[in-house]
C-alpha cells in the first residue's frame, strides 16, 4: 500500500469511493439514458401513464424485461404470461449475482442486498472488471455509487421520455442503439488483452448463444445457457486468485 | 391492473438478483466454483455482445458488426471505455447517413 493511502482520512477515502463509482457508472449512464428515453415513449404510447412507467423503472430496473412488458401490453398479452417472460428474460441476473456476490465476500450482508438488487447486464459486468475495489476499504461505497448511477439515469430517463415525448432526433437516437454493445466490447477487450484465454470464454459463450437461439430457445434462456456453460471452460482457463484480506 | 404487473414483474426480478446473497454468504466454494463464478462476467460479456450487435439495425446486421468491430479496434488501442462507445455511436451515424 502506497504510504498516501494511510495517512488519508476515512471520509476522505469514502467520497474518493463515491467520486471514483460515479466516474465508472458514467458509460452506462450514455448507453441507458437514449433506451430509457425510448421506453418512456413506447410506453406512454401504449397507455401507460408517466406514473405507471416509472414506477416500473423504479421497481423493475431492467431494460429488456421493461420494453418486452411493454410490448406485450400493446399487443393485449395476459398479465400472468407478462410476468413469466419477465422472470426468463431476468433470470441470467441470479447466475450474475452469484459472481458478483462471491467477490463481496468483505462487504456486509446488509449492504450486499440493496447491491445486489441493483444488478443489471451493464451493472455487472462494470462492477466485475472493477475487482481490486472489493478489497479496498469502503469497497461497498464504489459499487453503491456506480449501481445509483447507473439506476438513476434509468429512472430520470424513462420519466423524461414519458413527459417529454421523442425529443431525440430519430437517427441519433438509432445510433445510440450500438453504446451497451459497445461498452461491453470496451469491458472485454482490456480483460483479453491481459489474459488471451478470456477471448475463449467470450467466443465461447457468443457461439452457444447463437446456436440455442437458432434452436429457438428464447433469448433469456440462450443467454443464461451461454454464459453458466462457457463460464465452466473458466474452471479450466482461469488460475486461482491470491486472495489477500 | 398495471400496477399490479409491475409489482409481479418486480418480484420475478428481485427474487433471482438478492438470493445468491443470502446463500454465498454462508458456504464456502471449492476453488472450482470459484473459477468458474470468477469466468461468468467474460462469459456473459461474450453472450451479451453476440448475436445482439447484429439487431442494432435488423435490417442491416452488418452494420453492428461494424461498429463493434471499430470498438474492438478502439479498445484495443487503449482508448478510454467512453470513447470506444462514442466511436461505435459516429460509426453507426455515419453508416446510416
Amino acid at each position: 500500500m502506497e504510504p498516501q493511502a494511510i495517512r488519508t482520512t476515512a471520509s476522505s477515502t469514502r467520497i474518493h469511493m463515491i467520486r471514483k463509482g460515479m466516474i465508472a457508472g458514467f458509460p452506462i449512464m450514455l448507453g441507458y439514458l437514449p433506451i430509457a428515453l425510448t421506453y418512456g415513449v413506447l410506453a406512454s404510447r401504449t397507455g401507460m401513464t408517466n406514473l405507471e412507467l416509472t414506477l416500473m423503472s423504479v421497481l423493475v430496473f431492467a431494460g429488456a424485461a421493461q420494453f418486452l412488458a411493454v410490448g406485450m401490453v400493446a399487443a393485449g398479452t395476459g398479465m400472468i404470461e407478462i410476468i413469466i417472460a419477465t422472470f426468463v428474460l431476468n433470470f441470467r441476473h441470479f447466475v450474475m449475482s452469484l459472481s458478483f456476490v462471491n467477490r463481496l465476500k468483505g462487504v456486509a450482508l446488509k449492504a450486499k442486498l440493496p447491491l445486489s438488487l441493483g444488478l443489471t447486464d451493464e451493472t455487472f459486468t462494470m462492477s466485475a472488471l472493477y475487482k481490486d475495489e472489493a478489497r479496498e476499504k469502503y469497497g461497498g461505497f464504489f459499487y453503491a455509487s456506480l449501481i445509483l448511477t447507473a439506476y438513476l439515469s434509468w429512472v430520470g430517463g424513462s420519466y423524461l421520455g414519458g413527459v417529454l415525448g421523442d425529443v431525440m432526433p430519430a437517427r441519433l437516437s438509432d445510433s445510440m442503439g450500438v453504446a451497451l454493445y459497445a461498452m461491453f466490447i470496451g469491458l472485454l477487450i482490456p480483460s483479453v488483452k491481459k489474459n488471451f484465454k478470456i477471448a475463449g470464454i467470450a467466443v465461447l459463450a457468443m457461439l452457444i448463444n447463437f446456436i440455442c437461439q437458432t434452436w429457438g430457445m428464447t433469448q433469456g434462456w440462450a443467454i443464461v445457457m451461454g454464459t453458466v456453460l462457457a463460464g465452466f471452460s473458466g474452471v479450466w482457463i482461469l488460475e486461482d486468485e491470491e486472495v489477500t484480506e | 391492473m398495471i400496477i399490479w404487473m409491475v409489482i409481479g414483474m418486480a418480484v420475478v426480478t428481485a427474487v433471482p438478483r438478492f438470493l445468491p446473497a443470502l446463500i454465498v454468504g454462508f458456504v464456502t466454494f471449492p476453488k472450482w466454483v470459484d473459477r468458474w463464478l470468477n469466468a461468468i462476467p467474460y462469459a456473459a460479456l461474450g453472450a451479451l455482445i453476440f448475436p445482439g450487435i447484429m439487431s442494432v439495425k435488423p435490417d442491416a446486421p452488418q452494420i453492428g458488426v461494424i461498429a463493434g468491430l471499430v470498438g474492438i479496434l478502439l479498445a484495443w488501442l487503449n482508448v478510454h471505455i467512453i470513447f470506444v462507445v462514442l466511436g461505435a455511436i459516429t460509426s453507426v451515424f455515419l453508416m446510416t447517413l
